[in-house]
């Protein structure tokens, strides 16, 4: 179900933890499956977390497929739901709300025609409202595709960072 | 933004340069000297735990504990696998001082460690990481692999049989896994829980071994105590209050960043340096150490010194050193809304008083914001966080009671005007 590539980057995880306890590295395992879906797939249904995804990267480290699921659905940045290629995440927490946060996510929904946790019809954009992602200082800022963080997002910052992406 | 005016961490540190952050730099800045004389040495691991007790070192996550007191908690003779973790999962809203020392100083964190790994007789380490941070776990890989090819970690460190290694952990975005006991829980692959203490870490930690837990912080600290010695660090900032600290400014400054200077430098002067108020507006109020200490009114403020017993002493928690300022244009009770949505999203549900009480503290605060707030609503405000704080399993319920009780305290008359004439006392333009 995952390439070789994806496996080799979970054995290399899996070796960080003692020997009996493969099942630190889940966090990872379901990151690096979820990465994979989301480079792979071509509509936002294949682009996310699915049962048979976790129960594989469950039995793939030998623990209860449940104890993945649990992780999968606890923690917020595990995409559980049809996501869209680009997957804009912005911070409206208080200190990039006091720089310009909330306007920020204001101002991709207009340009985009959605609304905060939709996908645009062509499944290109996914926009979300996220929590303090430890980046004030650069506020307002958002995280694109979970792993990349975009500082000083000002309108025209804005108005590039989505004219790059295709 | 990261501006270093005074350092322990970032002395001699170049941002500006992409290379800072190499072991090649670092070393020629004086790193990995402690770490050798240490070794070198075969200082006795008490003396180590001495002298970062002598340094007045205390945690720079926000519980503000002695690092060295800590430390002499740890079994060190327990003879079974043991464990070093540090806490780089910074998602308190306003800090953002940890990934300044991932990115331009990752090294003086992992000799940090190893050196703490030696004093408390361990082997193996972990750093977890905030999820949202991705490009800074990647780079802290990065350093990784450049130290252990040094042969600073692994097995017999720089030929002296001491055997130490060391690894990075992500997290997935939980502001709870920030906590002591959820982090340890996550780091084991499960759901980021806090357990029930006691049993402390240092007892039952990760894998249920014995298991110190330090702020990203704390430990890039101790390099430069055990190299400089801990009188030196301790004369950087002032008695009990030792050394300089990491203080992220954020909000309405000009110049929002990370400034490292001698704890006891008066709030006036860091705001100085963060270039005053944003175009000259008037200070109304700050959050001195992260969103879940309590406001304090700009003018009272302005009157202290940034350090532990200065801010505890006017009512407030220096807590991570995130400085949080707001002029004149924000409605304080729609900053108190959007910091209660957020401890009400982040309760990890499993005590009751957290789980219902944040929501009932999200849904009052924002019926008073949009002009539905009752006469009684500032009692309730009260009565339901009196049944929350010091009643669960960790402190987030109390994280969330303290905005609540201190916006309320020090600017109720902005939350009565709302209730009374259900509109803003302060015709805000931020959100
Ligand atoms: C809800 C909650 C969130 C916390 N978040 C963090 C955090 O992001 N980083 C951190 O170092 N400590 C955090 N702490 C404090 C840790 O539990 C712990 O006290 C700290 O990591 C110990 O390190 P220190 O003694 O070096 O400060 C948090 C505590 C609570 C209750
Ligand atoms: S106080 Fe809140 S966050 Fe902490 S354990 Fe209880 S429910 Fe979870
Ligand atoms: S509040 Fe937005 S990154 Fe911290």
């Amino acid at each position: 179900m995952l390439t070789a590539e994806s496996l080799a980057l979970i054995d290399r995880e899996v070796a960080k933890y003692p020997a009996d306890q493969a099942r630190s590295a889940v966090m990872s395992a379901l990151r690096i499956a979820l990465e994979e879906r989301r480079q792979t797939g071509t509509v936002p249904e294949e682009r996310c977390l699915t049962t048979e995804v976790i129960e594989f990267v469950a039995n793939y480290l030998g623990i209860p497929p449940v104890a993945a699921y649990e992780v999968a659905t606890f923690y917020n940045m595990y995409d559980m739901k049809p996501v869209g290629k680009y997957k804009i995440t912005v911070c409206t927490n208080l200190p990039c709300a006091l720089r310009g946060g909330v306007d920020t996510a204001n101002y991709i929904s207009r340009k985009l025609g959605i609304g905060l946790g939709e996908t645009t019809p062509d499944g290109k954009f996914t926009l979300l409202e996220g929590e303090c992602m430890g980046a004030c200082g650069d506020a307002p800022v958002l995280l694109l595709n979970n792993h990349s963080m975009c500082s000083f997002m000002t309108p025209e910052a804005i108005d590039k960072k989505l004219a790059e992406l295709e | 933004m990261a501006v270093f005016v005074k350092g322990v961490i970032f002395d001699g540190v170049d941002t500006t340069q992409p290379d800072c952050w190499r072991l090649a730099a670092y070393e020629a800045r004086g790193g990995y000297q402690a770490l050798r004389s240490i070794l070198q040495a075969q200082m006795p691991q008490e003396d180590v735990i001495a002298e970062v007790k002598n340094s007045g070192l205390r945690g720079r996550g926000g519980a503000g504990f002695p690092t060295g007191l800590k430390w002499s908690f740890m079994p060190r003779s327990f003879p079974g696998d043991k464990y070093v973790v540090c806490n780089t999962d910074e998602g308190e809203p306003g800090t953002f001082k940890d990934r300044d020392i991932l990115r331009y100083n990752p090294h003086a964190l992992i000799e940090g460690m190893i050196i703490a790994g030696y004093a408390m007789g361990t082997r193996v380490g972990y750093n977890y990481i905030h999820g949202e941070i991705f490009a800074e776990y990647e780079l802290f890989e990065a350093a990784l692999d450049e130290a252990r090819a040094a042969g600073y970690l692994g097995e017999n460190i720089l030929g002296t049989g001491f055997s130490f290694d060391l690894f990075a952990h992500h997290g997935y975005g939980a502001y709870i896994c920030g906590e002591e006991t959820a982090l340890l829980e996550s780091l084991e692959g499960k759901k980021g829980q806090p357990r029930f203490k006691p049993p402390f870490p240092a007892s039952f930690g990760l894998y249920g071994k014995p298991t110190t837990i330090n702020n990203t912080e704390s430990f890039a600290s101790v390099p430069f105590i055990i190299r400089d010695g801990a009188q030196k660090f301790l004369e950087a900032g002032k008695p009990n209050n030792g050394g300089t600290k990491l203080f992220s400014v954020s909000g309405h400054v000009n110049r929002p960043g990370n400034y490292e200077i001698p704890l006891g430098t008066p709030f006036s002067a860091l705001l100085e340096m963060a270039g005053g108020m944003k175009d000259g507006s008037r200070l109304k109020a700050v959050i001195p150490g992260g969103s879940s200490a309590p406001v304090l009114p700009g003018e009272v403020m302005m009157d202290l010194t940034m350090d532990y017993d200065s801010i505890s002493k006017a009512g407030s928690m220096l807590g991570s050193g995130a400085v949080i300022v707001m002029n004149d244009q924000v409605c304080m009770v729609k900053a108190l809304e959007r910091l209660a949505y957020f401890y009400h999203e982040e309760s990890c549900g499993q005590c009751t008083p957290c789980r219902e009480g944040t929501g009932w503290l999200y849904r009052v605060i924002h019926r008073i914001e949009n002009g539905q707030g009752r006469p009684e609503d500032l009692d309730l405000l009260n009565s339901v966080g009196n049944n929350m704080a010091g009643r669960t399993i960790c402190a987030l319920a109390d994280a969330a009671v303290f905005p609540v009780r201190s916006f309320t305290k020090h600017f109720r008359d902005e939350f009565e005007y709302h209730i009374e004439h259900r509109k803003c006392l302060v015709e805000h333009k931020w959100c």
